[in-house]
């Protein structure tokens, strides 16, 4: 489960970013995460109540902004929409596609106080 | 409700270990709000870089050797380190604690290794691997070998600053892998299909795993062996020795 490994992550950069701001804690955290980031929203929820204890991000609510997957054909550069790294191209059927949305996965904006 | 606890505001409750009453306001306007940005994976990026920088600069290739449990990667290597080492010096981080014994089994070919305590870890990281290379003191132009934890999930997203990433798939797993394993597939450089000695025996088709792999991946060398028999073998050492020629160190 590399969701708690993540959530952790996550804690540093809060961590991090209330010490710079000489903050106390955060009270809101939005995150990005992309549908082919490989994280299972389920897997995070769960690993983030253990990842937040005793840390800043303890109150904090979280929201998650998905971002869907979309790629490009290296063959004809037709743009599709993806919800997996198999498929190919509407357009041609080319199987050689590069991932430009959807593997995203940051911090996008905390609340401090 | 407070926003900074998410309580109700009954005035109850703690914040951090200090009981305290409510005073403060509860506004959204207490509080400032920071836009980061800040790739969650980025430290790991930056340590893998490191690591990189460091192998390159001594010519070592890292191989990041993924698979699921008891696909064959420390057998694997168990014969690639007797039949490589010492004419090639190869180095061993040991990752997978699947079973205890993987270190000893590496040691008893002499080569140098040093084991991961990975815990409960699903994966190894470029932290993990950065303490492991300052006890290892891996030499010059060396093959450096990473046995990664036994996972086809959680090991994708974590770059450990390996010159290739070597996924092995055997063939007792079904053909179907790389649909299944799609983000694994995709960060990998080649594919070993190993347990090719039991291939008559089940129901596993390699051109179609093959064609499955390259739907998902950039994936261009895939090699079949047989970490027991020793079928295949020559044509990884020679993928190897010419990843190590083109990593020489610039002495
Ligand atoms: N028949 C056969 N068995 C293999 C081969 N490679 C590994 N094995 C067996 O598969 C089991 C798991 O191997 P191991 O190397 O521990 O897998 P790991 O968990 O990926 O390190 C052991 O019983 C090995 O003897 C192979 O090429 N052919
Ligand atoms: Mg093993
Ligand atoms: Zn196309």
């Amino acid at each position: 489960m590399h969701e708690l490994s993540i959530a952790m992550s996550i804690v540093d950069i809060a961590r991090e970013a209330v010490e710079k701001a000489g903050a106390r804690e955060v009270s809101h955290i939005e995150l990005e995460i992309g549908q082919l980031a490989g994280i299972e929203l389920r897997a995070l929820d769960f690993a983030w109540s253990e990842a937040v204890r005793n840390s800043v991000l303890a109150h904090a609510t979280k929201a998650i902004h998905h971002i869907p997957g979309e790629a490009r054909c290296m063959e004809c550069e037709t743009v599709f929409s993806i919800q997996a790294l198999h498929q190919l191209c509407p357009a041609c059927s080319g199987p050689f596609t590069e991932v430009i949305h959807g593997k995203e996965l940051r911090v996008h904006a905390l609340t401090v106080h | 409700m407070c926003i900074t606890c998410g309580c109700n505001g009954d005035g109850h409750h703690l914040h951090g270990q200090e009981p305290h009453t409510h005073h403060h306001e509860h506004t959204a306007r207490d509080g400032r709000v920071i836009t980061l940005e800040q790739d969650i994976l980025q430290k790991n990026q930056l340590l893998a870089e490191r690591n990189r920088g460091f192998f390159e600069a001594r010519g070592i290739t890292a191989l990041n050797l993924v698979s699921s449990p008891g696909s064959g990667k420390t057998t694997l290597l168990e014969r690639t380190l007797a039949d490589l080492h010492p004419d090639t010096p190869c180095f061993v981080i040991e990752g997978d604690q699947q079973t205890s014994c993987d270190a000893d089994r590496i040691r008893a070919t002499g080569v140098p290794v040093v084991q991961i305590n990975t815990g409960k870890g699903c994966h190894l990281d470029a932290e993990m691997v950065n303490a492991s290379v300052k006890h290892l003191k891996p030499t010059q132009d060396a093959l450096l070998f990473i046995e990664n934890v036994g996972n086809l999930v959680c090991p994708a997203m974590f770059d450990l600053g390996e010159s290739a990433r070597v996924i092995i798939i055997s063939v007792t797993e079904g053909d179907d892998k790389p649909l299944k394993y799609p983000d694994m597939f995709h960060s990998a450089d080649i594919c070993l299909i190993n347990k090719i000695d039991l291939l008559p025996y089940v129901n596993f088709h390699v051109d179609k795993m093959i064609e499955y792999a390259r739907q998902v991946s950039h994936i261009d060398t895939f090699i079949q062996v047989s970490a027991t028999t020793g079928q295949g073998m020559d044509e990884w050492y020679s993928w190897l020795k010419e990843k190590a020629g083109a990593a020489v160190s610039l002495e």
